[in-house]
């Protein structure tokens, strides 16, 4: 639901659209994400498939950024192993707040194919940092990979931002 | 030329040293040579005229479950033919003289299999773990390796 | 052409303190995850150390633990680029072992896959040595065409990245009717796309001057450093298996093998590496020519696919040329279901370990174009 269709509304003379301003900064928010750009494995090969000419991934505002100080959300595009898990840990705590995960292909969702012999396999990017949305497939079609950046897209829409504070000291309460 | 010819050349130059021609088809033909002086058979492998062999192509590490063991495995570019040199070591005692001044791609490969197997290398300048972290136990492709249950605070098995 | 390249150290009378700098694991030009520490002179390169095994996804032991057509989803996975090509050596290998004639069309089949594979796999590389070297254009136009190599492995296997196709004894589906006719069209696109790259990236002044004479890779270092593929082809010596060992039906065509000459610099710079991958794009549109040409239409691809892999006790080395060079599986089976041991020979791991060697007294930005000449695969190093 974005925020141009709220154009049809009884109220609609002369282009106004009725809506709280934490929608217009969701709608910023999830139309201009920028990722941190690296490639862990084959995935990385597919994803490469998306950002170019065929499936142009750049459509949905995202730009890639070499440095998770300037990134909105990371994409775990391939097996973590146990190796590159606390760089991963590290790239995640560098980036600044709001930020969302990508995880990428049943590598970064569980472990894949090396869930039961893998020593060096981290089984699920997940269990080192947080997940917002996770993509199946091994590796993941681009199109697959487009459908997970929508669902990301529809989470940020819906986020609270003013409320939540309020929200979490009810939930406080509630919990005392 | 082919691998019974290599062998007579090494089984005269080198005597005692190599033990053991063996080729049963399908698999390939193979040498079985002593440890002790396995960098000089090398040099001399890459060095004789007639053998020419300066393409190391592979150098592996393995766990035959009572022995380990390292193959060589060698290419000629000039003339084209193949060996396969396997070398035995104990496992009390897994210590082979480096080829790494003779091939430098072996240099990568020795890494690896003491990464892997524990084998030593005496003489290699920086035999350091490749693969597996600096800091990792253990020997992953040892047949009874077992796959430790944490590392670093994150759980390993699934 | 400027004569400014490999700068040699000397001694200037002041004092600066070299910086160690790390490269990596998370670094766009490093090609996946790999490390590299550089020590630096000023902008001088003066020692690389790569560290590796960022990717380590434990590929032996799991071909210890499964039985051998499980195996090949994994060899897939190692060098994911190009899957068909790596899939093939490990079949070869175990067909020997177990003495399974395959037939005509299978060998036919296999080879038109390896090759489209082989211009897939030099289309990437191409495009990120473009990107590393700054060009974004041929990435898109190159990408554009790979869509098209890979529309047809989906028809056939029904993977895009990872096939899973060659089976030992055989193929996992026969190809569709109009397979032949695409394979020809692919021939076409690929070389009207060539025609524009060359022009657009390779004679490219600027190109040129980033790329010749920096990064030389003499022959016998090469030869002693193991490296194969384009790799030892950039530097002029015509080492590929397909022509002097030729496997399966190799010898039935007709391909020129392509070396550099150092055509616009010194032989073996990173320009002459990827001329070869540039030239080999053409040779092996002409074996696919060729070899539709020739294809039987008539055969069963899955007669010889036998109900179990039976592997008789023994041992063996098999390789293949792969795009990024000899590609060989070394196979120790104790005639049990599972492999005893399976040992790949990692060409992008042997390739790497030559930029020590090629990478010092150079820029540090020509650093990331010497790494990008050599076009490694992080899952194949680190297997």
């Amino acid at each position: 639901m974005g925020l141009l269709d709220r154009l049809d509304n009884p109220y609609n003379f002369g282009g106004i659209i009725l809506g709280t301003f934490e929608d217009l900064l969701n709608w910023g928010r999830s139309k201009s994400d920028w990722y941190l750009h690296f490639g862990l494995a084959c995935c990385a090969i597919e994803f490469m498939a998306a950002n170019a000419s065929h499936f142009d991934f750049m459509r949905f505002g995202t730009i890639p950024r070499a440095s998770p100080r300037q990134a909105d959300f990371m994409i775990v595009s391939g097996t973590v192993t146990l190796k590159m898990a606390e760089r991963i840990v590290r790239l995640y705590e560098q980036m600044a707040d709001p930020k969302y995960v990508l995880s990428m292909g049943s590598c970064a969702n569980c472990g894949g194919p090396y869930w039961e012999y893998g020593y060096h396999v981290l089984k699920g990017v997940d269990r080192v940092i947080p997940v917002d949305v996770y993509i199946p497939g091994c590796p993941p079609r681009p199109e697959a990979f487009l459908e997970g950046m929508i669902l990301l897209q529809s989470k940020i829409n819906q986020q609270e931002i003013f409320r939540k504070r309020k929200r979490l000291e009810e939930e406080l309460k509630v919990i005392k | 030329m082919t691998e019974k010819e290599i062998y007579d050349i090494l089984k005269d130059s080198f005597g005692e040293e190599i033990i053991e021609f063996a080729h049963e088809p399908p698999s390939d033909p193979f040498i079985i040579a002593n440890r002790s002086k396995i960098d000089e058979i090398c040099l001399f492998l890459r060095d004789a005229d007639e053998l020419d062999f300066d393409y190391l192509v592979l150098l592996s590490g393995m766990d035959y479950i009572e022995k380990l063991g390292v193959v060589y495995q060698l290419y000629s570019l000039k003339y084209k033919h193949r060996i396969t040199i396997k070398v035995f070591l104990e496992k009390s005692d897994p210590n082979i003289p480096t080829v790494e001044k003779i091939w430098r791609s072996a240099d990568w490969h020795e890494r690896e299999a003491w990464d892997m197997y524990g084998i030593v290398f005496q003489g290699h300048h920086n035999l350091i773990r490749i693969l597996c972290p600096y800091d990792w136990e253990g020997h992953p492709l040892l047949k009874d390796y077992k796959t430790p249950d944490e590392y670093h605070g994150i759980k390993v098995p699934y | 052409m400027s004569e400014r390249r490999r700068i040699e150290f000397e001694y200037s009378g002041v004092d600066t303190e070299r910086m160690r700098v790390n490269v990596g694991p998370q670094h766009p030009s490093t090609h996946g995850v790999l490390r590299l520490e550089v020590e630096l002179e000023g902008e001088i390169v003066t020692e690389v150390i790569p560290h590796i095994g960022y990717l380590h996804r434990c590929f032996e032991k799991h071909a210890e633990a499964m039985t051998y057509p499980q195996v090949i989803p994994y060899i897939d996975r190692m060098d994911y680029i190009s899957s068909m090509n790596n899939e093939w050596p490990y079949v070869m290998a175990i067909e020997k072992m177990c003495d399974i004639k395959i037939p005509e069309k299978v060998e036919y089949i296999r080879l038109i896959c390896a090759e489209l594979n082989r211009i897939a796999n030099h289309q990437i590389a191409v495009a990120t040595f473009g990107l590393d070297a700054g060009a974004f254009t041929p990435f898109l136009y190159l990408f554009r065409d790979r869509e098209w190599i890979l529309n047809v492995f989906e028809t056939i296997s029904g993977g895009r990245l990872l096939y899973n196709y060659y089976c030992v004894g055989g193929l996992r589906n026969d190809v569709y009717p109009t397979f032949k006719e695409d394979c020809l069209d692919i021939v076409r696109q690929v070389r009207a796309t060539n025609k524009e790259i060359m022009d657009l990236l390779v004679y490219n002044y600027i190109f040129v001057e980033r790329t010749a004479k920096v990064g030389v890779l003499p022959p016998d270092v090469a030869i002693n450093y193991g490296c194969s593929g384009p790799v030892l082809r950039g530097s002029g010596n015509a080492f590929d298996l397909r022509r002097s060992e030729p496997y399966s039906i190799y010898d039935r065509f007709d391909f020129d093998v392509q070396i550099g000459k150092g055509e616009v610099g010194i032989v073996g710079d990173s320009w002459d590496r990827n001329i070869v991958r540039m030239n080999e794009m053409e040779e092996s549109c002409k074996i696919i020519e060729q070899a539709v040409a020739q294809m039987p239409n008539t055969g069963d691809v899955s007669e010889a696919i036998p109900k179990k892999v039976r592997v008789p006790k023994g041992e063996i080395y098999c390789s293949a040329e792969n795009p990024k060079g000899e590609l060989g599986f070394y196979i120790v089976s104790d005639g049990g279901q599972k492999p005893f041991r399976v040992r790949p020979r990692a060409t992008s791991f042997i390739n790497l370990s030559v930029l020590p060697e090629i990478s010092k007294g150079y820029m540090i930005a020509d650093l990331v174009l010497i790494l990008g000449s050599i076009d490694i695969v992080l899952g194949e190093i680190d297997r």
